[in-house]
C-alpha cells in the first residue's frame, strides 16, 4: 500500500471526518439558534400535516414546472438519486460503513452501480451546461457553485476509474478517490453542500408557516 | 422616521431568523423560481429571478450570522453590504415583486422567498430605499386614515347613497355591534356597492355591524412598504376601535393584504393576541350559507371564472370557501389553468399598484394573467380583492379586452333570497 493511500485511509480520513462533523454541528447551530418568534395570531390550521406534506411534495416538480425546466428537474433528480445509490448501495462502501459501525445492508450488483455512475456523471454535466448557458442560472452562480460541482464530480470520476482500473495504478486511483471524498467532507459544512441537510428545515418551516394559516405550501 | 444605512442594517439584522437562515443556506441556485415569477416569464429578464431579489439579505446573513462569512469579511475577501447595493436593489425589491408567493410554491428546497422579500423591505425602507409614491401613501395613511386620501366625508357620502338604495341604514361607531367591518379605500371609492351588499347580507343573517369613523381602512401600506412601525400604527387603530366599540369580531375586507395584515401580522405587530376574532368576509359568508343563516335563490347565468387573489388563495387558503360560495350563485363556472394555489397574480399586489413608477411594468406583466383568462374565455371574472379588481380593470382596458370584474360578496348579495329565513 502506498504512503499516499495509507495517509488517506488513516490521518486524512480522521481529519476530514472531524472537520465534517464539527463544521456541520457548528453550521446547524448557527441556523437554529436564530429561532423564530412565537406567533401571537391564533392558528387556523394544523402544522404537522403541512410540514410533512411540504417535505414530501417538493421531491416532485410543482405543477407545470417539469415542462418549463426539464434539464434541471430530470438532471437534478438523476444525479441526486445517483449519488445516493452510489454512496449507500455500492458494496465496497457498505463494507466501509460496516467496518466503522457494524451496520450492514445488501448492495446492488457492480454492473448496475457502474451504469448509475455513468448516468450520474452525464446528468451532472447536463446541469453544469445548463448553469453556464442559461442567463438565469449564470446570474445566480458564483465561484462556489462551480467549485462545489467540481468537488462533487471528482469522487465520481476517481471512483469510476479506480473500479475500472483505468489510467493509473489501482492504489494511486483509490488514494485519489478517498482524498477527493475527504476534500468534499471538508468543504461540506462551509458551502451550499449543506443543503443536503438544511432542505428539511427549509421545507419544514415553509410548511409550518403556511399550515398555521391554512394556506397552500 | 429618520432613514440611514445604519438604520437599514439594524432593521435587516433584526429580521434574520431560523427560517431565513435555513432558506438562504438551502438555495442551490437552480433558478427554478424564475419560471414561477410573472416578472421573469413576461419579460425574460434574468434580474427578475425571485431569489436574486433577496441577494442583499443573503449577503447580510453571510457576513453577520455565519462564522465563515464573518472571517471572510474581516479578511477583506468579501465586500460588506453597502448603501449603494441597497439602492441598486430597490427596483427589484419593490417594482418587480408583488409578494404573490408563486416562487415559494415551486422551490425544490421549499424556500419561502416571499417571506424573505417582506423582511428585506424592512431594511430597504429603514435605509431610505423605498419608492416615493409608497412613502407618500404611508404618510397619507398615518396622517389621515386612507393611503389614497379617502376621507370620512367621502365614506359618509357613499354610506348615505347605499343606504338610500337598499333602504337599510348603516350606523357608524355603533357600540356593542357584533361585527366591525373594515374596508379598503378602493372599495369606498371604486366599488361602493359593497356597502349595500353588506347591509343586505347582515340584515338577512340577523347580525349587527358597524364601521368605525376613525378606523375604516383595512389595507396596510406598512406591510407593503415593509415598515413595522407604520404597520403597527395602522393595525393598532383597528384594535383600539374594536375594543372601544366592544365588537366580538372584526371582518377583513375583500383585500388580500388587509386580511394578512389584520389576521396574521396584526397580533405580532401590536405584541399581544386580540380580544376579538378576525374573519375574512368570504369565510363568514361561507359559514352563514352552510349554517343556513343566509340563503341564495337563482343563479348568475353568464360564464364566469374566479380570479384567485394571491394573499387570499395561495397564501390565505380561502380559495375553497370562495369556490363553494360562487358555486351557490353561478351556473356556469370555468376554472382557468393554474387556478387556485398556482394562480397568476394581477400584477399589482404587494404595494406595486401604489408604486406609480412601476405602472408600465405592471401592465406589461399582466400578460401572464391574460393568458390564463384567454385560455377559458369567461364572460366575467369574479374575485374577492378590490385591489386585484382595480388593477385588472386597468389592465383589461389597456389590452382592450371586454371583461367585467365582479366582487364575490356583491354577487352573493345579488342572489340573496328575498324573505328572511
Amino acid at each position: 500500500m502506498s504512503d499516499l493511500l495509507l495517509w488517506a485511509k488513516g490521518p486524512g480520513f480522521s481529519i476530514a471526518l472531524f472537520i465534517f462533523l464539527a463544521g456541520t454541528v457548528l453550521r446547524l447551530g448557527e441556523i437554529l439558534w436564530l429561532r423564530r418568534k412565537t406567533d401571537l395570531a391564533p392558528a387556523k390550521g394544523e402544522v404537522l400535516g403541512p410540514v410533512l406534506r411540504t417535505i414530501g411534495h417538493r421531491f416532485l416538480p410543482a405543477p407545470g414546472m417539469l415542462r418549463k425546466s426539464p434539464v434541471v428537474h430530470i438532471g437534478g433528480w438523476t444525479f441526486h438519486v445517483g449519488l445516493f445509490v452510489i454512496l449507500f448501495l455500492f458494496t465496497p462502501h457498505i463494507v466501509l460503513v460496516q467496518a466503522f459501525t457494524g451496520l450492514s445492508w445488501p448492495g446492488l450488483p457492480h454492473s448496475l452501480v457502474h451504469a448509475v455512475t455513468l448516468a450520474t456523471m452525464a446528468a451532472m454535466v447536463a446541469v453544469l451546461a445548463a448553469r453556464i448557458s442559461d442567463p438565469v442560472k449564470k446570474l445566480l452562480s458564483d465561484v462556489e457553485d462551480y467549485l462545489v460541482w467540481g468537488l462533487t464530480f471528482l469522487p465520481l470520476l476517481t471512483g469510476f476509474l479506480a473500479v475500472g482500473r483505468m489510467g493509473l495504478a489501482y492504489d494511486t486511483l483509490l488514494a485519489l478517490h478517498i482524498l477527493s471524498v475527504e476534500l468534499l467532507m471538508v468543504v461540506f459544512p462551509f458551502t451550499k453542500l449543506m443543503h443536503a441537510l438544511t432542505w428539511v428545515l427549509a421545507r419544514g418551516y415553509t410548511g409550518a408557516i403556511a399550515g398555521r394559516k391554512g394556506a397552500h405550501s | 422616521m429618520t432613514t440611514s444605512f445604519a438604520n437599514g442594517m439594524a432593521a435587516l439584522i433584526q429580521q434574520i431568523d431560523a427560517p431565513i437562515a435555513s432558506y438562504l443556506q438551502s438555495c442551490v441556485h437552480c433558478g427554478l423560481c424564475a419560471e414561477a415569477c410573472l416578472f421573469y416569464t413576461e419579460t425574460g429578464e434574468a434580474k427578475y429571478t425571485p431569489i436574486h431579489k433577496v441577494e442583499p439579505l443573503k449577503r447580510l446573513w453571510k457576513q453577520e450570522f455565519t462564522l465563515f462569512g464573518r472571517l471572510l469579511k474581516a479578511l477583506g475577501v468579501v465586500k460588506p453590504l453597502s448603501d449603494a447595493d441597497l439602492a441598486e436593489w430597490e427596483e427589484l425589491v419593490y417594482d418587480s415583486c408583488t409578494l404573490c408567493g408563486r416562487c415559494t410554491m415551486v422551490c425544490p428546497v421549499g424556500n419561502d422567498i416571499t417571506y424573505m422579500i417582506r423582511k428585506l423591505r424592512e431594511g430597504m425602507v429603514a435605509s431610505g430605499h423605498a419608492p416615493d409614491s409608497m412613502k407618500t401613501a404611508a404618510r397619507n395613511a398615518l396622517n389621515g386614515i386612507s393611503p389614497i386620501g379617502v376621507g370620512l366625508v367621502a365614506l359618509k357620502k357613499q354610506i348615505e347613497k347605499q343606504s338610500k338604495e337598499t333602504g337599510i341604514p348603516i350606523t357608524l361607531d355603533q357600540e356593542g355591534a357584533e361585527f366591525l367591518v373594515v374596508l379598503s379605500s378602493m372599495e369606498i371609492i371604486g366599488f361602493p356597492e359593497i356597502l349595500g351588499a353588506l347591509s343586505k347580507l347582515f340584515q338577512r343573517a340577523g347580525a349587527t355591524w358597524t364601521i368605525a369613523s376613525d378606523a375604516y381602512e383595512g389595507t396596510n401600506i406598512g406591510i407593503q412598504i415593509g415598515s413595522r412601525d407604520v404597520a403597527r400604527a395602522l393595525v393598532q387603530r383597528v384594535v383600539t376601535a374594536a375594543e372601544r366599540l366592544k365588537v366580538k369580531t372584526v371582518i377583513a375586507p375583500e383585500c388580500g393584504h388587509a386580511y394578512q395584515a389584520l389576521r396574521w401580522e396584526g397580533p405580532n405587530l401590536v405584541g399581544h393576541p386580540y380580544s376579538f376574532k378576525v374573519i375574512h368576509i368570504v369565510e363568514l359568508l361561507d359559514q352563514w350559507v352552510r349554517e343556513g343563516r343566509i340563503r341564495t335563490k337563482g343563479k348568475h347565468q353568464d360564464r364566469v371564472s374566479f380570479h384567485d387573489p394571491c394573499q387570499f388563495s395561495r397564501r390565505g387558503g380561502l380559495d375553497a370557501p370562495a369556490r363553494r360560495l360562487l358555486a351557490g350563485v353561478a351556473a356556469d363556472i370555468v376554472e382557468a389553468p393554474d387556478a387556485g394555489a398556482m394562480s397568476w397574480c394581477c400584477g399589482g399586489g404587494g404595494g406595486v399598484s401604489a408604486n406609480h413608477r412601476a405602472e408600465d411594468l405592471r401592465l406589461k406583466v399582466f400578460t401572464a394573467k391574460k393568458r390564463q383568462i384567454d385560455a377559458v374565455q369567461p364572460k366575467q371574472l369574479v374575485t374577492a380583492c378590490a385591489n386585484c379588481r382595480n388593477v385588472m380593470e386597468e389592465a383589461i382596458d389597456h389590452y382592450e379586452m371586454t371583461l367585467p370584474v365582479l366582487g364575490l360578496t356583491e354577487l352573493i348579495a345579488e342572489y340573496l333570497e328575498d324573505d328572511a329565513p
